[in-house]
């Protein structure tokens, strides 16, 4: 059942995982950093949310290791991903009309 | 060659396609339930951010990020140590990804205890599912269910942790298993991800 991208990725070393995840440390303190900027909500979501999409890439491609798996595999996962999380947003308008129309505007 | 055989050779030609993308069937499963689970937990959050967008009194509890940030230390650093146990296990070296795993269900067990740790003291401050004292009690509900499908997936990968790494010890589970396990426990790490941000930071009271 071995397949040779895992194979491949045997021989990289430790060095890389180690990076990856000092890497992942860094960036997640780097939240918490951003959690204590004098910010409006909105502009901590919008760096918070960067900062998390690099962490889960990184995370994905090289933890879970789908960098070594076939391209066309890859793409699948991040295409068809990308393309559901895309149109679960289709109701922020909705909230935003909760905040400035009925029944909340006070 | 008969038009018998034809057909023979077809119906071999269909069964012997090989896996998807091709990559083993079990880890192909796995990936498929990542990204199904992954659709779980975005639905969580965006029902989450929908309701803290559109409620004018959101809470904003959190006092201390000490906790929340040793829970996300340990877990990163449980998914390295899930990655050293594999790395053992392509070696051959049994005991010592025996031992790392072991090693990754122990640190999912004190991120488990911190969580719940956590979740006492929400509790004795108050907050329940419905009600809490500093705002909608809508907080309680979305914290609750967004930690706790978490929990529930940390708590499901420990037991598969210790379950697969004895059968891996006892023969009966290969490196793939634990190269499959370790695709589940880095996908827990990765969801965490999201959770710290959104349903922690951006809730810290200033």
């Amino acid at each position: 059942m071995t397949t040779a991208p895992a194979q491949k990725s045997k021989s990289n070393g430790i060095g890389k995982d180690l990076a990856v995840y000092v890497c992942l440390l860094a960036l997640a303190g780097l939240q918490f950093v951003i959690a204590y900027q004098k910010l409006d909500a909105e502009q901590m979501f919008w760096r918070m949310l960067i900062v998390a999409v690099v962490e889960a890439g990184l995370a994905m491609l090289f933890f879970m290791h789908l960098w070594t798996e076939k391209r066309g595999f890859m793409l699948f996962v991040i295409i068809f991903t990308v393309a559901v999380l895309l149109g679960m947003q289709y109701g922020w308008t909705d909230s935003f009309r909760m905040v400035t129309g009925a029944p909340f505007s006070k | 060659m008969s038009e018998a055989d034809l057909t023979m050779e077809g119906h071999s030609a269909g069964l012997m396609v090989g896996p998807a993308f091709s990559i083993p069937t079990k880890k192909l499963a796995m990936w498929l339930f990542i990204i199904a689970d992954t659709m779980t937990f975005a639905a969580c959050l965006v029902a989450y951010g929908f309701l803290r967008n559109g409620t004018p009194d959101w809470p904003r509890p959190f006092h201390s990020i000490t906790n929340v940030a040793l829970m996300t230390f340990i877990l990163l650093t449980s998914s390295l140590t899930m990655l050293l146990g594999l790395r053992s296990a392509r070696a051959g070296d049994k005991a010592a990804a025996f031992r790392w795993t072991m090693i990754t269900a122990a640190a999912g067990i004190l991120f488990a205890f911190l969580h719940i740790r956590e979740w006492l003291g929400l509790i004795d401050e108050g907050m329940t599912l419905f009600k809490n004292p500093w705002g909608t009690g809508l907080f309680g509900a979305s914290f609750f269910s967004i930690t706790g499908l978490h929990l529930t997936h940390v708590t499901g990968g420990i037991i598969a942790l210790i379950v697969v790494g004895i059968r891996y010890k006892g023969g009966r589970y290969n490196a793939d298993d634990i190269e499959i396990l370790g695709l589940y426990w880095h996908f827990v790490d990765l969801v965490w991800m999201f959770v710290v941000p959104f349903v922690y930071l951006l809730n810290l009271a200033h």
